[in-house]
C-alpha cells in the first residue's frame, strides 16, 4: 500500500480466538443495534461465549465443556 | 468502547510531582538525605550498598525497594522540591546499580529454571492464570470495601502512570515490533481521547472509592511487594539490555488482565462502586483482550523473528512478572485472611469526598 492510496482496513483471523478488525468500526448486531467502536484494533468474538459480545473478553480460552 | 462510554466531564488531576516519602531503613534514608540537597556533590559518607551475595534476604525488603523506587521516580515525575538534575547524578546512579543487581540476582534465582517463551505464554493463556487463590477471587467472594480500597492504593503507584514504564522500550525495538507496541500504547493513552487514558480512568475509580487520586499520594502506605511490581517494570524499561524482559512483562500483564479485570469489576460493583468505580476494569476486559493478541502476534512474534537471541529474556520477563505478582498476592491474602490491613499505614481519604 502506498502512502497516497486509501487505507484498506485489515481483518485478521486468529487461530482459536477473535477476529481482529482495524477500527474505528461500526458493528451491527442481528437485532439491528449498531455499536460504534473507535479502538485502533477491535477484537470481535467468534466463539460466542464472550460476556461482552460482540467483543472478545478472552472467554474463548476456557475449554469447551 | 462505545461512543456513549466517553466521559462528559473528565477528571484531570493536576500534573504535580509527589512529596518525598519517609525512610524505611539505611538505604532509603541515604537516598532521601541526598535528594534534599543539590546533585553533583560527592556523598558525605560511604554508600550503604547491599552486598550482591546477600541478595536473597534483602532484595524484597521495604528499605531496598523504596530506595530503588526513589531512584526510578526521578525518571518519571520526580519529587516536589527535589532538583531534577538528580536523575543523572553519577553517585546516585552507582547506588541504583547496586540495588538493581541485588533485585535482578534475586529475580533470576526465583525464576530458575526458565521455561521456553512458548511454554511461558501458554501458561498465561490458561483460562484463569490467577486461579481461585488470587486477590480478585477473594475480593469477589469475601472481600470488604476497605480491602478493595487497599487494593487500589497498592495498584495506584503503577496505574496512575500506566503505560509509562513500557514507553522506555520503544526506541530499542526493531520495526515492525516497535510500531505494533506503540499501537497498543496509543490505546493505553486513550486512542486520541486524552480523558480516556487508562491512568485517568484509574484516578476516577480512586475518587469513586473516596481515595485521593493524586499521583504518588500513597507511597508511604504501599509496602515492598507492591513497590517491587513497579520497580520491575522501571528496571526492565530503563535498561536496553533488558528490553526482551520488558516485552515479556508487557505480554504477561496484557494476557493475564482480562479475567482478573472482569472479576474486579464485578467485585467492586458488589461492594457499592458507582459507574466510575468499575469503568477502569470494565475497559480492561475488552481492551486487553485486544492487546494480548496484538502483543503476541504483532510484537513478540516479529521481535523474536528479528532477534531470536532475545527469547530467553522474553521468558524471563514473563516469569519475573509472575514472581512479583505472586508475592504481592500472597501478601494481600495473608493480611486479609488474618483480618489485618495490607498497607503500612492507613490511607487518608480524599480531603472532600
Ligand atoms: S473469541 Fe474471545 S471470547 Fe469469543
Ligand atoms: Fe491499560
Ligand atoms: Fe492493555
Amino acid at each position: 500500500m502506498s502512502a497516497t492510496e486509501p487505507r484498506i482496513p485489515r481483518v485478521r483471523l486468529t487461530e482459536r480466538g477473535p477476529v481482529l478488525v482495524d477500527g474505528p468500526v461500526e458493528v451491527v448486531l442481528p437485532d439491528g443495534t449498531a455499536m460504534h467502536c473507535d479502538r485502533p484494533v477491535v477484537a470481535l468474538c467468534t466463539c460466542r461465549r464472550s460476556r461482552r459480545f460482540p467483543f472478545c473478553d478472552t472467554s474463548h480460552r476456557r475449554r469447551r465443556p | 468502547m462505545t461512543a456513549t462510554a466517553s466521559p462528559v466531564s473528565p477528571l484531570l488531576p493536576p500534573h504535580l510531582p509527589p512529596t518525598l516519602p519517609h525512610p524505611r531503613g539505611p538505604l532509603s534514608a541515604h537516598v532521601l538525605d541526598r535528594l534534599h540537597g543539590p546533585p553533583g556533590q560527592p556523598p558525605a559518607g560511604p554508600l550503604p550498598a547491599p552486598a550482591p551475595d546477600h541478595a536473597p534476604p534483602t532484595a524484597w525488603d521495604d528499605d531496598l525497594q523504596l530506595a530503588l523506587y526513589l531512584c526510578y521516580e526521578l525518571h518519571y515525575r520526580g519529587f516536589a522540591g527535589v532538583d531534577p538534575g538528580w536523575e543523572w547524578d553519577p553517585d546516585l546512579l552507582r547506588l541504583r546499580g547496586h540495588l538493581e543487581r541485588c533485585f535482578l540476582t534475586e529475580l533470576r534465582r526465583v525464576t530458575d529454571p526458565l521455561p521456553l517463551p512458548d511454554e511461558a505464554l501458554a501458561g498465561l493463556l490458561a483460562a484463569d492464570p490467577g486461579g481461585p487463590d488470587s486477590p480478585s477471587h477473594h475480593l469477589l467472594t469475601a472481600g470488604e470495601r476497605r480491602q478493595a480500597a487497599e487494593y487500589l492504593v497498592h495498584r495506584s503507584l503503577y496505574h496512575l502512570k500506566e503505560a509509562d514504564p513500557q514507553m522506555w522500550v520503544v526506541p530499542r525495538l526493531p520495526h515492525p515490533a516497535k510500531a505494533a507496541l506503540v499501537a497498543v500504547q496509543y490505546d493505553e493513552y486513550g486512542s486520541g481521547h486524552p480523558e480516556r487514558a487508562h491512568a485517568l480512568l484509574f484516578a476516577r475509580m480512586m475518587a469513586d472509592f473516596g481515595l485521593d487520586p493524586a499521583y504518588g499520594r500513597y507511597l508511604d502506605a504501599v509496602p515492598a511487594p507492591a513497590l517491587a511490581v513497579v520497580n520491575l517494570m522501571s528496571m526492565f524499561g530503563l535498561h536496553r539490555a533488558l528490553r526482551g524482559a520488558l516485552v515479556g512483562q508487557f505480554a504477561a500483564v496484557e494476557i493475564t488482565s482480562p479475567p482478573g479485570a472482569a472479576r474486579l469489576a464485578e467485585a467492586f460493583e458488589r461492594l457499592g462502586a458507582g459507574p466510575d468505580g468499575t469503568l477502569f476494569y470494565r475497559e480492561h476486559v475488552v481492551a486487553d483482550a485486544v492487546h494480548e493478541q496484538q502483543v503476541r502476534l504483532t510484537v513478540i512474534d516479529p521481535l523474536l523473528a528479528e532477534e531470536p537471541e532475545l527469547a530467553g529474556d522474553v521468558a524471563f520477563g514473563i516469569a519475573a512478572t509472575g514472581a512479583v505478582e505472586d508475592r504481592l498476592a500472597r501478601h494481600l491474602l495473608t493480611a486479609w485472611r488474618a483480618g489485618r490491613s495490607s498497607l503500612r499505614t492507613a490511607p487518608r481519604p480524599a480531603a472532600a469526598a
